[in-house]
């Protein structure tokens, strides 16, 4: 790793401050997997590394008016073991159960995985089906940024030198709905998926048709994506092979994969139709169960 | 930059000065002596070098030492007591939970951080924990059977 220099402030507002003094030349480091890995690698080289350890007030999950918000610096596997998320969204505690292992669970935050902006993360797939989003902090200001527009490129978000990723908000899910996170993994359980899909479905009352679906995928694009087209093509569906056949199409022609040893373009395009399939029927079937119970 | 950090490893407290790009397991290693943990890919994967911060098991090949400021670092050195071995340690050497042995230190550190967790771990449990500590030899049968062995004698 190349030298660096090192500040552990203890407030936001320090941090904020010093990012601002060293601008694009510093980095913010909280667990430090993803951001460690590049520097060893020598794909980083930060001049000054700025450390969330000693911050206090930017961990915890709270839900308030239907909200759910996870602090900046929640561990994967406190948001994977949390009885609140178990309860209430169980699909964000499972998609953070799916990355990697128990060990980068404990050190990798819920801020780090957004910031970091690498198409091949879980939480950001279904965060982002999940219309969350994204509480950023500068000196002197503060903005919200949708999920949706918070990525630009590999690694690349649309944070500006000065800015810090304080928490992430996830609205309710109306009635009758239901979530689901399929990645598919043809090598091992820790790795990086080759298609990974969250999809959301909200049925009208009572009834069988989608009232609204959303559909996030990851790993299959310079950043993750929703599946726009797809989505349009549920709205007031029904399910059965044909319409999951029409949407995984259109879903196929929104990805933009690269080749690499975890598949072809070609394959991970056919595997994104499958996948999406997948998802929404486990989606669909769990807005049913709200409906008429288990 | 150096930095002074005050950590307490295996329940003794110590007090070093480090490069602030040294990594955790470089400071355990080559600045403490504590040798047990091994680099194996160096990026996070393997296990090899795994070690608990807080009680809770991290990769040291990719945190840095200056994280364990002010914190407890148990690593495989530190799981004996008053000469008697680990259960987990013991189960290893009863069931022959290794073959070359490199991953081991990181396997049994693991499985001790799954017993603290997990009273009474299923085989499916075990094996989810697990799976981020590879064995080159591929010994997983005899690392599963090892860990049951050990939360038995551990809650008889």
């Amino acid at each position: 790793m190349n030298a660096f220099d090192y500040q552990a402030p203890r407030t936001v507002d320090e941090v904020l401050a010093l990012l601002r003094e060293h601008g694009d030349d510093a980095r913010v480091i909280a667990g430090g997997t993803a951001l460690v890995t590049m520097m060893r690698q020598r794909l980083v080289l930060p001049g000054c590394l700025v450390s969330l350890r000693d911050v206090a007030g930017l961990g915890g999950i709270e839900a308030t008016k239907g909200e759910i918000r996870l602090g900046a610096l929640t561990t994967h596997r406190e948001v994977e073991v949390s009885p609140l998320l178990k309860e209430r969204l169980p699909v964000l505690a499972e998609t953070f159960r799916r990355v990697a292992t128990v060990r980068i669970r404990h050190m990798a935050t819920v801020g780090g995985s957004l910031a970091h902006a690498d198409p091949n993360q879980d939480p950001p797939v279904t965060l982002m089906a999940l219309d969350a989003k994204v509480e950023v902090r500068r000196a002197g200001g503060r903005r919200e940024v949708p999920l949706s527009a918070f990525f630009r490129d590999y690694y690349e978000t649309a944070l500006e030198p000065g800015e810090l990723v304080t928490s992430v908000t996830v609205p309710p899910l109306p009635a009758a709905s239901g979530a689901a996170y399929v990645k598919f993994l043809p090598r091992s359980a820790e790795d990086y998926a080759t298609v990974a899909v969250a999809a959301t479905v909200t049925l009208h009352a009572g009834g069988e048709r989608c009232r609204e679906a959303r559909i996030a995928l990851g790993s299959v694009a310079p950043t993750p994506l929703r599946a726009r087209a797809a989505e349009a093509l549920l709205t007031g569906g029904q399910l059965d092979e044909g319409l999951l056949r029409a949407v995984g199409e259109a879903a196929k022609s929104e990805v933009n994969p690269l080749t690499d040893h975890r598949g072809s373009a070609a394959y991970k395009r056919e595997m994104t139709a499958v996948m999406v399939g997948r998802a929404l029927t486990q989606a669909w079937e769990a807005a049913r169960r709200s409906i008429r119970g288990p | 930059m150096t930095r002074a950090i005050r950590v307490t490893v295996n329940g003794v407290a110590r007090e070093v000065e480090v490069p602030v790009y040294r990594t955790l397991l470089d400071c355990l290693r080559y600045d403490l002596g504590l040798t047990g943990s091994k680099e194996g890919c160096g990026v996070g994967v393997c296990g090899a070098c795994t070690v608990l911060l807080d009680g809770k098991m991290v990769s040291s090949c990719i945190a840095l030492a200056v994280f364990a400021d002010g914190r407890e670092v148990t690593t495989v050195e530190g799981l004996a007591k008053d000469g008697r071995l680990h259960p987990v340690q013991q189960a290893f050497m009863d069931l022959g939970g290794f073959q070359c042995g490199i991953c081991t230190p990181g396997q049994i550190v693991a499985a001790k951080a799954l017993l603290d967790t997990v009273e009474n771990p299923t085989e499916a449990e075990i094996r989810e924990w697990m799976l981020g500590n590879l064995c080159r030899c591929t010994g997983y049968y005899k690392i599963v059977e090892s860990i049951q062995a050990a939360a038995r004698q551990e809650r008889p």
